[in-house]
C-alpha cells in the first residue's frame, strides 16, 4: 500500500478548519448524542483525503470525544451506561454488516451506485425519524407541555409489558425490566445507519425514547455510550488496514472535545423537547442536502439523462453548503437555548436573594 | 446571608493539562513522516492510534473541560443537586 498516497499535507489553514468543524460538531454532539459527524466526513473528504481514510479518521476522533462526553454527562445522572453497552454490541454487529452491504453495492453498482444507497438512506430515514422527532416536539411545544415532564408512548407502554423469560434486564434510564431481545434490533439499525450515513444516533436516540421510552436527556446521554463502543470497535478495524490518518483525527478531537463538553453543559439548562428540537431540525434540513445529490447519482448510473458538469458542481456545493447550514443552524439553536437557561437561572437566583433586602428596608 | 457558592476554580490544573496537551499536539505535528509510516502500516500497529485517541482524550479532555468551568460556565445547580 503506498502509505503517503492516502495522507495529505497539512498547513495552517487546514487546521483551522478542522479544528473549527470539530468544534461545532462536538458541541451539537454533545447535546443530542451524535450528529456532528456527518459533515466531517464530507469536510475532511474536500481537502482532498480519500473516502475511506475520511471514514476512518472521523470515526478515531469520535470515540475519544463520546467517551469524555459520556463521562461528562454521567455525572450529571444522565447516562444509562449498562444500555448503552446492550445497545453498543448489537450496534457494532450492524456496523460490520452495514459495511459489508456498502462494500457489495459498491462492488456490483460501483461509486455511484454506493453514494446513490447512501443518499436515499438518507433521504427515506431522515424523513421519516426526523419528521417524527420534530413533529413530536412541535406537539409539545404548541400544546404547552414544554416543561412538563415526558409523557411515555403506548410502544414503550407495550415493551414493558412483554415478560421473556431469561432475557428481562432492569434498565435505569427507563426505570423498568425490559426484554433485552428489544434493544437488538435497535442496536443493529443504529449501527447499520452509522455504517451508512456516519451517524447512528439519528436511529439510536429517537429509538430508545419512542420505543423503549427513555427520556430524552437520558436518550442522548446514552447515546454517547453507543458511539463509544462503535466507535472503538471501527476504528481498530480501519486501523489494521493503516487507514486512519491520527493527525486529522487529533485535530478534529482539539476543536470537539471543546464543543462537547460545552453541549453537555448545555444539557442542564434546557427544557428536554430541546433535544428533539435540535435533532430533527437537522435531519429534515440534511435530507435536503442529500436529497439535492440523488440525480447525479442516478445520471453517473445512467437511470436518467446525463447531468452537464456545471450543473453537478452546483448541486454538490449547494449540498455540502446546506449540510453545514444544518450544523450550524443546530449549533446556533444549542447556544441559544443554553444562553436563555443560564439567565432564567440567574434570574431566579436574584430572586432568592430579593426579599429579605426588601423587607430589610421596610418597602414593599 | 448569601451562602457561599463561589468553589476555587481549577487554574492551575488548567495550565498544567494545556501545557501537557500542547506538547502532544506539538510532537504529533512536528514528527507527522514518522507518525504516519509508523501508523499507516496496519496490523499491530493499529494499536497506537488507538492508544494515542485515548491518550488526547484524557489530556486534551481534561483541559478542555477545566477550560469552561474556569470561564464560569458550568452545569445548571438545579439539574447538579436533583441528580
Amino acid at each position: 500500500m503506498d502509505i503517503a498516497a492516502n495522507f495529505i499535507n497539512l498547513d495552517a489553514l487546514t487546521i483551522i478548519y478542522l479544528f473549527g468543524v470539530g468544534f461545532v460538531g462536538g458541541l451539537v454532539s454533545g447535546f443530542i448524542g451524535s450528529g456532528g459527524a456527518f459533515v466531517l466526513t464530507p469536510a475532511m473528504m474536500s481537502l482532498g483525503v480519500p473516502g475511506l481514510v475520511a471514514v476512518a479518521s472521523n470515526m478515531c476522533h469520535k470515540f475519544p470525544k463520546a467517551l469524555v462526553g459520556a463521562i461528562k454527562r454521567a455525572k450529571y445522572g444522565q447516562v444509562d451506561v449498562k444500555l448503552g453497552i446492550v445497545l453498543g454490541i448489537s450496534a457494532e454487529a450492524g456496523v460490520l454488516y452495514g459495511a459489508h452491504i456498502q462494500e457489495s453495492i459498491k462492488k456490483a453498482f460501483g461509486d455511484a451506485g454506493s453514494n446513490l444507497y447512501v443518499s436515499v438512506a438518507f433521504v427515506v430515514i431522515l424523513a421519516l425519524v426526523g419528521g417524527f422527532v420534530l413533529r413530536d416536539a412541535w406537539k409539545t411545544y404548541f400544546a404547552g407541555n414544554a416543561d412538563a415532564e415526558e409523557k411515555m408512548g403506548l410502544l414503550p407502554l407495550w415493551v414493558r409489558t412483554i415478560k421473556i423469560p431469561g432475557t428481562m434486564v432492569y434498565f435505569k434510564s427507563l426505570n423498568a425490566r425490559i426484554s433485552i431481545l428489544f434493544t437488538i434490533p435497535l442496536g443493529f439499525a443504529t449501527g447499520m445507519l452509522a455504517a451508512t450515513i456516519a451517524v447512528g444516533g439519528f436511529i439510536g436516540v429517537p429509538s430508545m425514547i419512542y420505543v423503549l421510552g427513555a427520556p430524552s436527556l437520558m436518550a442522548s446521554a446514552t447515546e454517547l455510550v453507543i458511539a463509544f463502543v462503535m466507535g472503538l470497535g471501527g476504528s481498530f478495524k480501519f486501523a489494521l488496514s493503516g487507514l486512519v490518518d491520527i493527525r486529522l483525527a487529533m485535530i478534529i478531537l482539539a476543536g470537539s472535545l471543546f464543543g462537547i463538553q460545552l453541549g453537555a453543559i448545555g444539557t442542564t439548562y434546557v427544557k428536554p423537547f430541546m433535544i428533539k428540537v435540535v435533532m430533527g431540525v437537522i435531519m429534515v434540513i440534511v435530507l435536503f442536502s442529500r436529497g439535492l445529490m440523488v440525480p447525479v447519482y442516478l445520471a453517473q448510473l445512467g437511470l436518467i439523462d446525463k447531468l452537464d458538469g456545471s450543473t453537478v458542481s452546483v448541486l454538490k456545493t449547494t449540498s455540502f453548503g446546506i449540510m453545514i447550514f444544518a450544523l450550524l443552524l443546530g449549533a446556533f439553536i444549542v447556544m441559544s437555548a443554553m444562553w436563555s437557561g443560564r439567565r432564567a437561572e440567574q434570574r431566579r437566583e436574584a430572586q432568592l436573594h430579593q426579599p429579605s433586602r426588601v423587607l430589610e428596608h421596610g418597602e414593599i | 446571608m448569601a451562602q457561599s457558592t463561589t468553589r476555587k476554580k481549577p487554574v492551575g490544573r488548567l495550565f498544567v493539562m494545556g501545557i501537557i496537551s500542547i506538547a502532544l499536539y506539538t510532537a504529533l505535528l512536528s514528527n507527522q513522516d514518522l507518525v504516519l509510516s509508523m501508523f499507516g502500516k496496519g496490523g499491530m500497529y493499529a494499536f497506537l492510534p488507538i492508544i494515542t485517541a485515548f491518550a488526547f482524550s484524557v489530556i486534551h479532555g481534561s483541559f478542555t473541560g477545566n477550560f469552561w468551568t474556569v470561564l464560569g460556565i458550568e452545569a445548571a445547580r438545579k439539574k447538579k443537586e436533583g441528580n
